[in-house]
């Protein structure tokens, strides 16, 4: 619109404000009052994290007439040596499940597609995306089928083989490769049916080409498949990184049953802000969800100009 | 007709080994296995009758089989349908509303000439890099919209993802061509008619793309009820699991300090194949219906990963 004004033809005058323009907006009032409701009063409710926020009234009220204590929920926040672990289990498992869950997602799209039966392909895509489907409550109790000290499968099988049985939700050491297998259990089918869609769409004659030059599988994935998945490959990876300060409550929290044997290896941020939320200790949860929010927010932002310096057609924003 | 022979030809000649298959097909059956065995787990409990259970655990193939589970489920009903109805309502309206409020954005997005389109589309994207998170979420829905121990707790929040919303809005950029909505224009129909009755009826596919994926969220939403709801008359079944589950760990944490009264909680708790029957209830739609509808979901996730 504006580039056509600039080539200087005299294209019919926009008038300010059209029937058009009315009825567009009507249309998307709605949604707009749920954003207002939904995203961004919360928005102006982070500044509760600067209160010592005490119920008066409705909200909006509350935050008003609730003292300023300026940083003092922060400084307990980080004074606390749980803060530690919980930042220590958040960023950790992230990083783990972004590169891991990307480098096997990949891997497994490529496999998938170089079978020679694509019927075999689909079901076993099927299959796969199953546990996506199940909600974290769900995984739960699937989880339990395994791990019940006195019923479950895999301590029928250690007692069965002559092993001790091992009291699974009391033992810490177990639990981050738990943790880590069944996340990336979860998201299997998910990572692969993206890839796998950017792979069905590459131009086969590139192929042709490579075979004529005689190149190998591997040649071909390695020179070809992979680079022509790399937008995706990004974008995933910048989407995943801005989640890197949220943690799965699901995961954490109900998978292992909240037990306390396991509060090193299970406390991430979600999981504190959800306690100290029913347990009405609203300071440190707001410090701790505005800092979550802004670090997301930064990280995002972060990966996205580093993306943007190193390869500018990938950048998303 | 001849280029498809041909390029079979070359894809029979640029495939990988028959060894290399054979070994790729055996670790695809065994993925798939560990995807699908832990559902087919509970499945086998809640069919198991419950002195099985006492005697040997949980088994993948149960020595006997027994319905016992889903009776004393059906002797229960007045709780268990309760909870049914619950999801059942919320899964609907929460639907239909959200595909509503998601599409008629992402219409209005799409339309170039339109005045607000910037703001809107900042409106829209903003919330995908900062939230105001959930203590603050909290407070808004219960101190200010007051939707503590409410069902629109289960709905309202979780209506519109922006997510969704550009998907919608990439759609109908690419689909709906500039000269339909031109000419409807000239024929003296409003925004609204556009929408109403040429925008959505062509637009089936990323319908059922935006509505399977609402359809799935508040099906398996649990945590919405965990934070609002206190009420049981309004326990969902994912509520309903998670109440049972949390007070099976309280009993087995406390079991010592609380002595008798703990025996007499646990008479009323179901029983094991009772908790995992109310799973397989749970799973059961959508095991049915996910293969079915998959297409529709690769191709919601394949258009929002695709730039907008």
């Amino acid at each position: 619109m504006q580039k056509q004004n600039a080539g200087g033809r005299p294209a019919h005058r926009k008038k300010f404000w059209s029937r058009d323009d009315s009825e567009l907006t009507l249309l998307s009032l709605p949604t707009f009052i749920w954003y207002l409701l939904f995203a961004y009063l919360p928005m102006f409710g982070v500044i509760i994290a600067f209160k010592d926020f005490r119920i008066k009234g409705n909200f909006i009220q509350s935050v008003f007439k609730s003292r300023w204590v300026g940083l003092s929920n922060f400084k307990y926040l980080f004074a606390s040596k749980d803060t530690a672990t919980m930042l220590r289990n958040t960023l950790g498992y992230n990083i783990v499940f972004i590169f891991l869950g990307i480098a096997i997602s990949v891997a497994l799209a490529v496999m998938v597609n170089q079978l020679h039966s694509k019927r075999m392909g689909k079901v076993y895509q099927t299959a796969m995306f199953m546990p996506y489907f199940l909600s974290w409550i769900v995984v739960s109790v699937c989880v339990w089928a395994f791990l019940s000290y006195d019923k479950g499968i895999i301590n029928s099988y250690l007692t069965g083989a002559g092993g001790q049985p091992v009291n699974w939700y009391m033992e810490a050491k177990y639990w981050p490769g738990l943790l880590i297998f069944i996340n990336i259990w979860k998201g299997l089918g998910y990572g692969m049916v993206v890839y796998l869609a950017t792979i069905t769409g590459i131009d086969p004659s590139y192929y042709e080409a490579a075979v004529m030059d005689g190149a190998t599988k591997w040649q071909q994935t390695r020179y070809i498949t992979l680079p022509m998945m790399k937008t995706v490959i990004v974008i995933m990876f910048i989407l995943s990184v801005g989640g890197i300060f949220y943690s799965n409550f699901g995961l954490f929290y109900q998978v292992p049953h909240d037990s306390n044997s396991l509060f090193n290896v299970t406390y991430t941020i979600d999981v504190m802000v959800y306690k100290s939320l029913k347990s009405s200790t609203v300071g440190m949860a707001s410090a701790s969800a505005l800092f979550q929010s802004a670090m997301g927010c930064l990280t995002i932002l972060a990966a996205n100009a580093v993306v943007r310096r190193v390869d500018p057609d990938n950048a998303m924003i | 007709m001849k280029k498809t022979v041909y390029q079979t030809g070359l894809e029979k000649f640029n495939r990988v080994r028959s060894s290399t298959n054979i070994l790729y097909n055996l670790f695809f059956i065994l993925l798939s296995l560990i995807c699908v065995i832990p559902i087919l787990l509970v499945l086998a409990i809640s069919l198991t009758p419950e002195e099985t259970i006492s005697t040997v655990g949980y088994q993948l193939f149960p020595q006997a089989v027994s319905f016992n589970s889903y009776l004393f489920l059906w002797r229960q009903h007045t709780v268990l349908f309760r909870a049914l109805g619950v999801s059942l309502f919320v899964t609907i309206v929460g639907t239909a509303l959200g595909v509503l409020l998601t599409t008629s954005m992402g219409y209005v997005l799409s339309r170039p000439q339109y005045r607000l389109k910037n703001f809107l589309t900042w409106v829209v994207f903003i919330p995908m890099v900062f939230n105001g998170g959930m203590v603050s979420s909290y407070f808004v829905n219960t101190a200010l919209l007051g939707l503590k121990n409410s069902i629109w707790a289960l709905i309202l929040p979780l209506l519109v993802s922006s997510f969704n919303v550009i998907v919608c809005k990439t759609f109908f950029r690419s689909t709906i061509p500039d000269e339909i909505v031109e000419s409807a224009k000239i024929d003296g129909a409003s925004q609204l008619t556009i929408y109403f009755r040429i925008v959505l009826p062509i637009s089936l596919p990323v319908l059922a793309t935006i509505a399977l994926f609402l359809c799935f969220g508040y099906w398996n939403d649990w945590f919405q009820s965990m934070l609002y709801i206190d009420n049981a008359q309004l326990n969902s079944l994912q509520a309903l699991l998670t109440q049972i589950m949390n007070n099976v760990d309280y009993l087995s944490k406390n079991a010592s300090t609380l002595g008798i009264s703990a025996v007499q909680i646990a008479r009323d708790l179901p029983m094991e194949g009772s908790r995992m029957a109310i799973a397989v209830i749970i799973v059961l739609p959508i095991a049915c219906a996910y293969p079915f509808f998959q297409k529709y979901f690769i191709s919601g996730l394949t258009i929002g990963a695709v730039k907008g």
